[in-house]
């Protein structure tokens, strides 16, 4: 079979199964453009800027394992997507980004719309390519979908000059069944020798956790997961990435952990004296001062890149290897083993995370006049059953997401961890409903965020994803203002906006349903309206209180063990606002 | 410590660039860092001098393994190894200094490549340490210009990196 280059690249999408192309046209992918007219295979979402075309793409992968694909021009059609790249390559999110290039006889020249994307990008992917050869397209897409999904997933970049897909130059068409890099073979079962040390290790623990990130998502392994936490019945935190691998309504599960974690997770990681790391990377909104960092631990980590391991902490038994086997390598030994975990101190040190669950760390103001951001999302988890899928852009609103819509199944928990993207939310929204059209998916966001990327709402209703946004409008960037009152005197420094639209009628203008909410009560009522309405994308604009701001804490810098709680209800709050 | 990295690579556009940007981004420091095509074409080998402490080292190689192009990799500080740096130093010369500045050079097995009126060019290759002591020994006044390749190194014994 006799293609031309952008006919070849749409067939190679087609033989990976992709369902969803998201992208935006220019000069540099014409040729690509005119070969995707041709064909009906491969969907085609036109975005409104290239940003949201990698979120997208980013969140369809994040909810379905699936590698998400974009499409871009070059020049600033390659740098908006850079941002969505970095985002996905901080969480590991498995993608593939065409991207458009000048033609060769002008790479280097300056030409129009000419940017060095694979100079740009390379330290915020997984690998990049350059094809200078119709010929070697095929091959080059087999291996950045290889490479994007196998081993630590990442983004990868193929960048396409024009003349290369030229509709006039046909040659030879074979999509390789099979791809072989000499230089890249990831890891896959862990060590034996590793897995009994640390199983000898975990059954004589006193006051073992098991901590679990994105790895476990990632590696669908969550079943394993909660095989081996039910069997040890040991105690379970997860990180932000991490959550729904481990179910949040189980009794064993004592919240997130980290800045914004549960006192419980912090307090317990911090008097553990053998902890379990599966698929985690020890990120520094997690570990607090790393001084300080589970002082009495032992620590066991489980993690498919070899490079995430020791590389903050310092660990003492490192398993290097694909989560779900060697998690199922562990069930096997631990059922072998004669040793049992001795229940007397298991019963004990249960008893203690009891006692620091009293705290009710999270409990917040019920009584009081205005909307509590933490009020919203707890009606959305009981209006939604807890089975929607949640996508978040990053402030306190993210936070509270986190901590009270809970998450029992993985891949339901849709953010930028790593990178916290502000504008990530509503294109993620879109590519998960494009994933799953008959799941509820909510976008939970601030008003600062949403403007980040609020010409996607026309992409919401060209593609008819009925998503629903639940904006927490503080009239504040509240996770900046949050820090500003603790550590900069309340001086809250561009922290607001002194003009912020009109969310109803601007969703009006979009073609979708505005409304406002102001009262406590009206809450409920609001969102129940919003999902009776199936086949509509709804704005929901909560005015919420806007001095709230997300507890408990760990302050910057400091450890586990100095969490801030909040004040007792009704203490009263003199704090001058802006 | 002193670390000498040796690497073997793809030879493709980029790859040179995807060592160096990943010693930027991280913070570690290079030294020196040399590169050519192997007797496989496909293949360059890099001999790389970095510094530091045990962690760092060991960071640096697994991110240096990560890395796609990067076929394989030792850190010869781990193994007994040779060390060779070619070294190229032009030096004035007149007629009252020649002889000496020969006599120097022959000392140190250095070759005089080129010769003018009033310049030498030395051509002399040795472990860094020693190329260091020669330029040491020369009056700094007569060094016109110098030029190394950075250390190139290879593990002793009949074991080497190769696919
Ligand atoms: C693209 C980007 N720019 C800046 C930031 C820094 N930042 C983090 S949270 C935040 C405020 C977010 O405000 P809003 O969306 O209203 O959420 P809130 O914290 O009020 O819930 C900012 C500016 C970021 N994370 N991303
Ligand atoms: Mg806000």
């Amino acid at each position: 079979m006799e293609l031309s280059g952008g006919q070849i690249v749409v067939q190679c999408l087609k033989e990976e199964g992709v369902e969803f192309l998201f992208g935006y046209p220019g000069g540099a992918v014409l040729h690509l453009y005119d070969a995707i007219f041709h064909q009906d295979d491969v969907k085609h979402i036109l975005v409104r800027h290239e940003q949201a075309a990698t979120h997208a793409a980013d969140a369809y992968a994040r909810a379905t394992g699936k590698p998400g694909v974009v499409l871009v021009t070059s020049g600033p059609g390659a740098t908006n997507a850079v941002t969505g790249i970095a985002t996905a390559y901080m969480d590991s999110i498995p993608m593939v980004v065409i991207s458009g290039q000048v033609p060769t006889a002008v790479i280097g020249s300056d030409a129009f719309q000419e940017v060095d994307m694979v100079g740009i990008t390379r330290p915020c992917v997984k690998h990049n390519f350059l094809v200078k050869d119709v010929k070697d397209i095929a091959e080059t897409m087999k291996k950045a979908f290889y490479v994007a999904t196998t081993g630590r997933p990442g983004p990868v970049v193929v960048d396409i000059p024009k003349d290369i897909t030229d509709p006039n130059i046909k040659v030879p068409y074979k999509y390789p069944k099979k791809v072989k890099i000499r230089s890249y073979s990831p890891a896959t079962k862990g060590h034996p020798g590793q897995i009994k040390k640390a199983v000898d290790l975990l059954l004589n623990a006193h006051r073992p956790m098991i901590y679990s990130g994105g790895g476990v998502v990632l590696g669908e392994a969550s079943a394993e997961l909660i095989e081996m936490t039910r069997l040890l019945n040991f105690p379970i935190t997860n990180t932000l990435m991490g959550l729904g691998a481990y179910p949040a309504t189980d009794k064993q599960f004592v919240g997130m952990l980290g800045m914004h974690g549960t006192y419980e997770a912090n307090l317990a990681m911090h008097e553990s004296d053998i902890i379990l790391a599966i698929g985690v990377r020890f990120d520094d909104r997690v570990t607090g001062k790393l001084a300080e960092f589970c002082p009495h631990a032992k620590i066991i980590h489980i993690d498919i890149d070899p490079a995430s391991i020791s590389k903050t902490v310092k660990v003492d038994i490192p398993i290097v290897g694909e989560v779900k086997l060697v998690l199922n390598q562990m069930l096997e030994a631990i059922k072998e083993h004669k040793k049992k975990p001795s229940k007397k101190l298991l019963a004990a040190w249960w008893d203690q995370i009891n006692q620091w669950r009293e705290a009710h760390c999270l409990e917040f103001d019920r009584t009081s006049s205005e909307i509590k951001p933490q009020a919203v999302v707890e009606e959305l988890y009981k209006i939604t059953k807890g089975e929607a899928y949640i996508t978040s852009d990053v402030g306190q609103h993210q936070m509270f997401a986190a901590q009270f819509y809970h998450f029992d199944k993985p891949r339901r928990w849709i953010n930028s961890g790593g990178l916290g993207t502000m504008g990530f939310g509503l294109p993620a929204a879109i590519g998960v409903k494009l994933a799953h059209p008959e799941a509820e998916v909510a976008c939970i966001t601030g008003e600062a965020s949403i403007q980040m990327c609020i010409q996607e709402l026309a992409t919401a209703l060209q593609y008819k994803t009925p998503v629903k946004i639940i904006n927490l409008n503080n009239r504040y960037m509240g996770m900046v203002r949050q820090w500003q009152e603790f550590n900069y005197e309340s001086r809250y420094s561009q922290s607001y906006m002194d003009t912020i639209p009109d969310f109803v009628a601007l969703a009006e203008a979009y073609g979708h349903v505005g409304i406002r909410v102001e009262k406590p009560e009206d809450v409920r009522p609001a969102l129940e309206k919003a999902f009776a309405l199936k086949d509509r994308t709804v704005f929901i604009d909560f005015i919420t209180d806007r001095t709230e701001n997300v507890y408990p804490m760990i302050e910057a810098g400091k450890g586990h063990q100095e969490m801030t709680l909040r004040l007792a209800p009704g203490t009263p709050v003199d704090r001058e606002l802006a | 410590m002193r670390h000498i990295i040796s690497i073997l690579i793809e030879n493709e556009a980029g790859a040179l660039s995807r060592v160096a940007g990943l010693f930027s981004a991280r913070g570690y420091n290079i030294e020196s860092l040399t590169v050519a095509p192997t007797e496989d074409p496909t293949l360059s080998r890099m001999t790389l001098v970095t510094r530091g402490n045990e962690e760092v080292i060991e960071q640096i190689t697994k991110q240096l393994n990560k890395l796609i192009d990067i076929v394989k990799l030792i850190d010869l500080a781990e193994t007994s190894h040779v060390e060779r740096e070619l070294m190229l130093v032009k030096v004035k010369t007149s007629s009252e200094t020649r002889d000496e500045i020969k006599r120097l050079s022959d000392i140190f097995r250095g070759k005089i490549i080129d010769v003018t009126n009033n310049s030498y060019v030395i051509e002399m290759t040795g472990a860094s340490d020693k190329l260091d002591a020669f330029v040491n020994a020369l009056d700094e006044s007569s060094i016109i210009e110098t030029v190394r390749s950075g250390p190139t190194s290879m593990s002793r014994g009949e074991n080497g990196l190769h696919l």
